[in-house]
C-alpha cells in the first residue's frame, strides 16, 4: 500500500486535523442535524468496542449489553440532575457509572459463566430487558428512577466555566453545543480505541481469543477461564456504562425507552457488520449503522425528486432499503466489511 | 527414585459405567510411563481426572505431595502438570507462536493496567515469553511456522505445537494423549528423539499411546488399563509377558 511508505507521523497528523475540522465539515456540508449525528455516531463507537471485548474477543455471545450502557447513564442522571438534588460535576459521575456498569457485568456474568453459545444469548437478553424493566418500575414505593417518565434536566458535561450545551466562542472561532460534545465524545472514543488496541496485543488479549477458540483447552493451558471471562464482561460494561454516562449528559434527558432490546442488537450488528474482533471494523460498523439509516430518511426527497411524487413513505421505506442492505452485506461480506486478516481466513477456508 | 505423580484409589462412573475403578499408580521423577490398553479401557478418561477435566469419585492425585484432586485445570496446570489432546486441541486461529504465547499464561502475571499502560514490567514480561515461546517452535522443530495460523500447519507440526505450548508452562510431568496418533513413520522417529531429548533434560512424561514399538521402545515402566481397572504395571518386557494383558489385547482364546 502506498500509504504504508509515508511517514507515519504525516498520516497521523493528516488523520488528527481531519478529526478537528470534520464538525465543521460536517456543519457547512451537511448541516447542523448532522454534527449532533456524528456526536451519536461516536457514542455508538464507544458502546460498540466494548461489546467487540466481550463478543469479539472473548467470544462470548451477549445480547443484553444495553443494560450497562443503561446503568451509565442512570447513575449520571442521579448524580447530576435535579431529580435527587444532587449536581456532581462529570468528571466524579461518569467514573462512578462505569464503575457500577463493570460491578453489574460482574454479577450478570458470574452466573452465566457454565453457558456457552446460544444458552448464553438467551440469558443475556434476559437480563437487559430486566435492567429495562427495573427502570421503568423503580419509581415506586421510593422513587429512584421515575419510571417511565424518565429523568429530565440533566447536567450538561461542565469544564471549568464552560457548558457543553451551549454556543461558545473561542480563539474568534464559534462552537455550538454539538461542536464541543464532538471533541469531548472523540477524546473519550480515542482513548477506548487506544485501550482496545492495547488490551487485543497482550496476555490478557490472547486469554481470550484462547477462551474463544476452544474453552477446554484454554483452561488445560493455564487459563483461570472463570477470572478472564468475568474481566471481559467487566472492561466491556465500563465501556458502555462510560458511553450511557456521556449520552446522559448529551441528551439532557433519558428513559427506558432508550434502552431497550433493539438497541443491543443494534450495538451487535455494528460489530457483525463491520468486522469482528478488529477494531477498525467496529469503528466502521459503528458509524455506517449510525449513519446509514439518517442517510435513508431522505429517501422520500429523492423519490419527489425522480418521479414528482411520493409513492412509499419514507419511514417504510428507510427500514426496509435498511434490513436489505443488512441482509446483503452478510451474503457478499460474510466476515464483515472490514475483517481482520484472522477472520478473512477462516470464512475463505469455510467457503472452500 | 521418588514419585512425582502419586495416584491412590482413583474412581470415576458416568452413570452406571465404572469408568475407572480403584486405579493406583506412580510415576517417578525423570522416567517416561506408559499408559496403554485396548480402546474404551479408560486411558484418556484418566488423563481428564488428572489434569481436573472432569472430578473424580474417590481417590486422591498428588504431584509432588501437593493435592491435585479437586483442583480446576488451570490450577493443575499450574501445579506443574501439562498435557495434550488426543483430538488435537490447538487455538486454530491463532498463530503458532500466539498458541505458545498462551502457554505462558500461567507462569506470567501483566494485567489489564500493565497491557493498557506498557509498563515497564510488562514489557519485560512480555519479551521475555515471545524469547521463550520462539526458542520453543525451534526446540519442536516448527520455527519456520511461528507466524501461520495453528490450522494452517501440516498435522505433524499441530501435534509438535501442541507440545510446545504444553512445555511453554514449565511442567515437572508433561502428560500426552496418543502424541503419536496419525504421524507417518519419520514423524515418529523425530517425535520419539525429541521425548527422549526432554526425559534427558529431567522433564517426566506421562504417555497414552497406541503404538506398541513406541511404548515398548520409549518408556521405563507401564501401566495396562482394561475396562477401568489396572490389569498390569511394570517394565515393557515383565508387561508384554504378563497374561493378564495378551488376553486383554488378543482375547482370552489366545492363551
Amino acid at each position: 500500500m502506498p500509504e504504508g511508505k509515508r511517514p507515519r507521523w504525516l498520516v497521523f497528523g493528516l488523520l488528527a486535523l481531519g478529526l478537528a475540522l470534520l464538525p465543521f465539515l460536517v456543519d457547512a456540508g451537511l448541516g447542523r442535524s448532522w454534527v449532533r449525528l456524528i456526536d451519536l455516531a461516536l457514542l455508538y463507537v464507544m458502546l460498540a468496542l466494548g461489546l467487540n471485548i466481550v463478543v469479539g474477543y472473548a467470544g462470548l455471545l451477549d445480547l443484553g449489553y444495553v443494560a450497562f450502557y443503561a446503568l451509565g447513564a442512570y447513575v449520571y442522571a442521579w448524580l447530576a440532575s435535579p431529580h435527587f438534588g444532587l449536581h456532581l460535576p462529570f468528571w466524579a459521575a461518569l467514573p462512578l457509572g462505569a464503575a457500577l456498569a463493570a460491578l453489574f457485568g460482574v454479577l450478570l456474568g458470574t452466573p452465566t459463566l457454565r453457558l456457552r453459545g446460544d444458552y448464553l444469548a438467551i440469558v443475556t437478553l434476559g437480563f437487559g430487558e430486566i435492567i429495562r424493566i427495573f427502570m421503568n418500575n423503580l419509581n415506586a414505593p421510593v422513587n429512584i428512577t421515575n419510571g417511565p417518565q424518565g429523568i429530565n434536566l440533566i447536567d450538561p458535561v461542565r469544564v471549568g466555566d464552560m457548558s457543553l450545551s451551549q454556543t461558545q466562542t473561542l480563539f474568534g472561532i464559534t462552537f455550538t453545543g454539538a461542536h464541543l460534545t464532538y471533541y469531548l465524545f472523540l477524546l473519550f472514543t480515542l482513548a477506548l480505541i487506544f485501550i482496545s488496541m492495547r488490551l487485543e496485543d497482550s496476555r490478557i488479549g490472547r486469554a481470550w481469543v484462547a477462551i474463544r477458540e476452544d474453552e477446554t483447552a484454554a483452561a488445560a493451558t493455564g487459563i483461570n477461564t472463570r477470572n478472564l471471562k468475568l474481566l471481559a464482561f467487566a472492561m466491556g460494561a465500563t465501556f458502555g456504562g462510560l458511553a450511557g454516562g456521556l449520552f446522559a449528559s448529551f441528551q439532557g434527558f433519558i428513559s427506558p425507552e432508550s434502552f431497550n432490546l433493539m438497541e443491543s442488537i443494534m450495538i451487535l450488528c455494528m460489530i457483525v457488520l463491520g468486522g469482528m474482533g478488529h477494531i477498525p471494523g467496529v469503528i466502521f460498523g459503528a458509524v455506517l449503522l449510525t449513519l446509514l439509516p439518517e442517510a435513508l430518511r431522505y429517501t422520500g426527497d429523492w423519490q419527489r425528486n425522480l418521479f414528482g411524487q411520493i409513492y412509499i413513505d419514507p419511514a417504510d421505506l428507510r427500514m426496509l432499503l435498511f434490513g436489505l442492505a443488512l441482509v446483503a452485506v452478510m451474503l457478499y461480506r460474510p466476515a464483515g466489511l472490514m475483517p481482520s486478516a484472522r477472520r478473512r481466513r477462516e470464512f475463505a477456508d469455510a467457503a472452500e | 527414585m521418588s514419585a512425582l505423580l502419586a495416584v491412590s484409589g482413583v474412581s470415576k462412573a458416568f452413570g452406571g459405567l465404572q469408568a475407572l475403578s480403584d486405579i493406583s499408580l506412580q510415576v517417578n521423577a525423570g522416567e517416561i510411563f506408559g499408559l496403554i490398553g485396548p480402546n474404551g479401557a479408560g486411558k484418556t478418561t484418566l488423563f481428564n481426572a488428572l489434569t481436573g477435566l472432569y472430578t473424580i469419585d474417590r481417590g486422591e492425585v498428588r504431584l509432588n505431595g501437593t493435592r491435585l484432586d479437586g483442583c480446576k485445570p488451570h490450577q493443575v496446570l499450574k501445579a506443574g502438570l501439562a498435557r495434550t489432546f488426543q483430538n488435537i486441541r490447538l487455538f486454530a486461529e491463532m498463530t503458532a507462536l500466539e498458541n505458545v504465547l498462551v502457554g505462558r499464561h500461567a507462569r506470567t502475571h501483566s494485567g489489564v493496567l500493565g497491557a493498557v499502560l506498557r509498563l515497564p514490567a510488562t514489557r519485560r514480561e512480555e519479551a521475555d515469553s515471545r524469547a521463550r515461546a520462539m526458542a520453543l517452535l525451534e526446540r519442536v522443530g516448527i520455527a519456520g511456522h511461528a507466524r501461520r495460523l495453528a490450522r494452517n500447519l501440516p498435522y505433524g507440526d499441530q501435534r509438535r505445537l501442541e507440545i510446545a505450548r504444553a512445555l511453554a508452562s514449565e511442567p515437572a510431568l508433561l502428560a500426552l494423549d496418543e502424541p503419536a496418533a496419525g504421524m507417518n513413520p519419520a514423524e515418529r522417529a523425530a517425535l520419539r528423539d525429541l521425548l527422549l531429548q526432554l526425559q534427558h533434560e529431567g522433564l517426566t512424561l506421562l504417555l497414552i499411546e497406541h503404538d506398541v514399538k513406541l511404548v515398548m521402545g520409549l518408556c521405563d515402566r507401564l501401566a495396562v488399563l482394561d475396562y477401568g481397572i489396572k490389569i498390569a504395571e511394570g517394565t515393557p518386557e515383565v508387561v508384554s509377558r504378563d497374561p493378564s494383558v495378551i488376553a486383554a489385547y488378543l482375547g482370552d482364546e489366545a492363551l
